[in-house]
């Protein structure tokens, strides 16, 4: 059967991995291990290892940050919708995402940390957001293609974090894939309606997806070889598959996808591989993904820029809130004594 | 003046101002506001869909929604000045927050009783849209309203802000109750609302409203509107630059 779009999947052929206790277990998280062997869920109160709960903070902020910075490259066409239905849509997206970034940080808050404080990571530059978001969004077909590709790669990388160890978090993922993989669909429509429109229109959407094929690859990050973090990961039951095991799956998912489209991928190796049973792809140019993490993507300076000026922009009312928060308080109790 | 003319200048209004807070989105004081924003933003679109869809039908030939909104001429388009304006006061701050909320107790209050009092229309489809749209714009008030008085009761910062986005708001409140744009045979005949008959009961509010957030009614002169004769600000022509240029660069396109 071929998905021509909808990634409400479980992966199948690759297995996920087992959470893995080590030799000798630290006294106290003898509970731990036995739930997270048992595929069962920690939750906020539980005990766990202080560096399971530094990196969940770390990867749940990171995630978090990304839907917040992720709202503007695509609000930037808010603006220039071509039609008022396409508005609404896209409205409504960049509006989820906010939505995503709140249950995401909501998630980080049950680990003992406080929004606010991770929202001084994100703009003083110490903690990261996907540098997906760090490309341009030229033209409307953007938008369709960052649906489609960026949404696409985001749910492959996302449904299994549904079944992650971190009760809160593998909760909020529920909601947030439910909702990706809508946009998902939206994405894959409106670049479909640009690819059987006017040639103008056709040659955007080819466009698109010429420019934004790669880096959304590189959105599962570098090679399992050199990625960082994923042995630990796994071995908690956060990380369930491996970084190429997943962009294999993206890449196996999305090819006949883009036949249904009409469009072409830009990669002149992409083959069916009728051993493997799954699509070869062209070797990744991860020098530029490094680039673009180090802070030299084309859009690193103005999103950051952007977050920080709505922020600071906004904190006479945000003190205000709070002020008029406490002055209320104290009326109340005025009048109850 | 038809029921085409009354639908489609409401129906500007809504787009114009749907528009312009879009502006806010990824840009607001925290992230409960982006949400905030763009779910008032979405209202008020749904609310300028129905309202153009409308008006385009009783044309011959129909036109849609989008004909209305992508290929008309700014002096074709019957908004308010009120809502096409950017989000400052002062130019070296171009997005104020205390605009964007003064903007909305006034747009919502206003729209509060127009919608109401329109729900019961003898044009059945005006009274439909109107008992769809009340229920939203109440919605948008209450959340006008609690910004006002955290803004104008919060910190000496937030009053002296607050009172100064009212202040700058306030010339373009008397447009909205104009009469002079409005068939009298259409008030008579139970379609249209008399905009000046909305005006006692939006004062009460606002100057309760006012009253709880320590600000003051701003006492400044009523600017010379024009926008329901399809005059507008200098700042119309550009809202209409971003929100059309891309539909215009492809006559005949479908998306």
């Amino acid at each position: 059967m071929v998905r021509v779009y909808g990634n409400d999947f479980a992966p199948q052929d690759a297995e996920p991995a087992r959470p893995a206790a080590p030799a000798e277990i630290e006294p106290g998280l003898e509970d731990f291990w036995r739930i997270v062997g048992a595929d069962g869920r920690i939750e906020p109160r539980d005990a766990m290892p202080e560096d399971y709960r530094r990196s969940l903070v770390r990867q749940i902020a990171q995630h978090a940050h990304s839907e917040i910075i992720g709202m503007q490259p695509e609000g930037n066409w808010i603006g220039r919708a071509p039609s008022l239905r396409r508005k609404a849509i896209l409205m409504a997206k960049v509006q989820d995402e906010a939505g995503h970034g709140l249950y995401l940080y909501a998630a980080a808050e049950t680990l003992g940390v406080d929004r606010a404080d991770l929202l001084d990571l994100l703009h003083s530059g110490r903690q990261k957001y996907s540098s997906i978001f760090n490309y341009p969004t030229l033209t409307w077909a953007d938008i369709g293609a960052i649906g489609w590709l960026v949404d696409g790669a985001a749910i492959v990388n996302q449904v299994p974090l549904c079944r992650c160890s971190y009760g809160p978090y593998a909760r909020a993922m529920i909601r947030v894939c439910k909702e990706e993989s809508f946009h998902q669909r939206q994405g894959f429509e409106a670049l479909n309606t640009l690819s059987h429109g006017t040639p103008e229109q056709r040659a955007m959407a080819q466009d698109a997806v010429d420019r934004w094929w790669w880096p959304s690859l590189m959105m599962f990050g570098p090679h399992d070889a050199e990625s960082t973090h994923s042995e630990k990961s796994m071995a908690w039951g956060v990380k369930r598959f491996s970084n190429d095991d997943l962009r294999q799956r993206f890449v196996d998912m999305t090819v006949p996808q883009s036949e249904a489209l009409g469009l072409t991928l830009p990669d002149p190796d992409l083959r069916w591989n009728e051993e493997r049973g799954h699509y070869d792809f062209g070797e990744i140019d991860f020098t530029e993904l490094f680039e673009v993490i180090k802070g030299n993507g084309p859009c690193n300076k103005q999103r950051m820029a952007h977050r920080r000026g709505a922020h600071e922009d906004g904190a006479w009312a945000r003190e205000a809130a709070t002020a008029y928060a406490e002055k209320q308080a104290a009326r109340k109790e005025g009048s109850a004594a | 003046m038809n029921t085409r003319d009354y639908a489609l200048s409401l129906g500007d209004d809504a787009l114009v101002a749907a528009q312009r807070m879009g502006e806010w989105i990824a840009a607001a004081p925290q992230i409960e506001e982006d949400v905030a924003v763009g779910n008032i933003a979405l209202d008020l679109l749904g609310q300028a869909r129905s309202l153009l869809t409308y008006a385009g039908s009783l044309e011959d030939p129909v036109r849609t929604e989008d004909d209305l909104a992508y290929w008309r001429d700014e002096r074709e388009f019957h908004n308010v000045h009120l809502v096409e304006r950017s989000w400052g006061v002062l130019p070296e701050r171009p997005r104020d927050f205390g605009v964007l909320v003064a903007r909305l107790l006034v747009l919502s209050t206003y729209l509060c009783e127009l919608y109401d009092r329109l729900s019961t229309s003898t044009d059945e489809t005006l009274a439909a849209v109107a008992a769809k749209a009340v229920k939203e714009v109440d919605y948008h008030r209450d959340h006008a309203t609690l910004w006002v008085l955290r803004l104008g009761d919060g910190t000496e910062e937030s009053h002296t802000r607050m009172q100064a986005a009212l202040d700058a708001e306030w010339p373009y409140v008397a447009e909205l109750f104009d009469d002079a744009w409005v068939d009298p045979t259409l008030v008579e005949r139970g379609v249209a609302v008399l905009p000046s008959t909305l005006r006692d009961p939006f004062d009460l509010r606002i100057v309760d409203v006012l009253a709880r957030a320590t600000l003051h009614l701003p006492d400044v002169a009523a600017a010379v509107g024009g926008g329901r004769r399809g005059v507008h600000t200098e700042q119309m022509g550009y809202v209409l630059a971003e929100m059309q240029h891309l539909t215009r660069s492809h006559p005949g396109a479908t998306w």
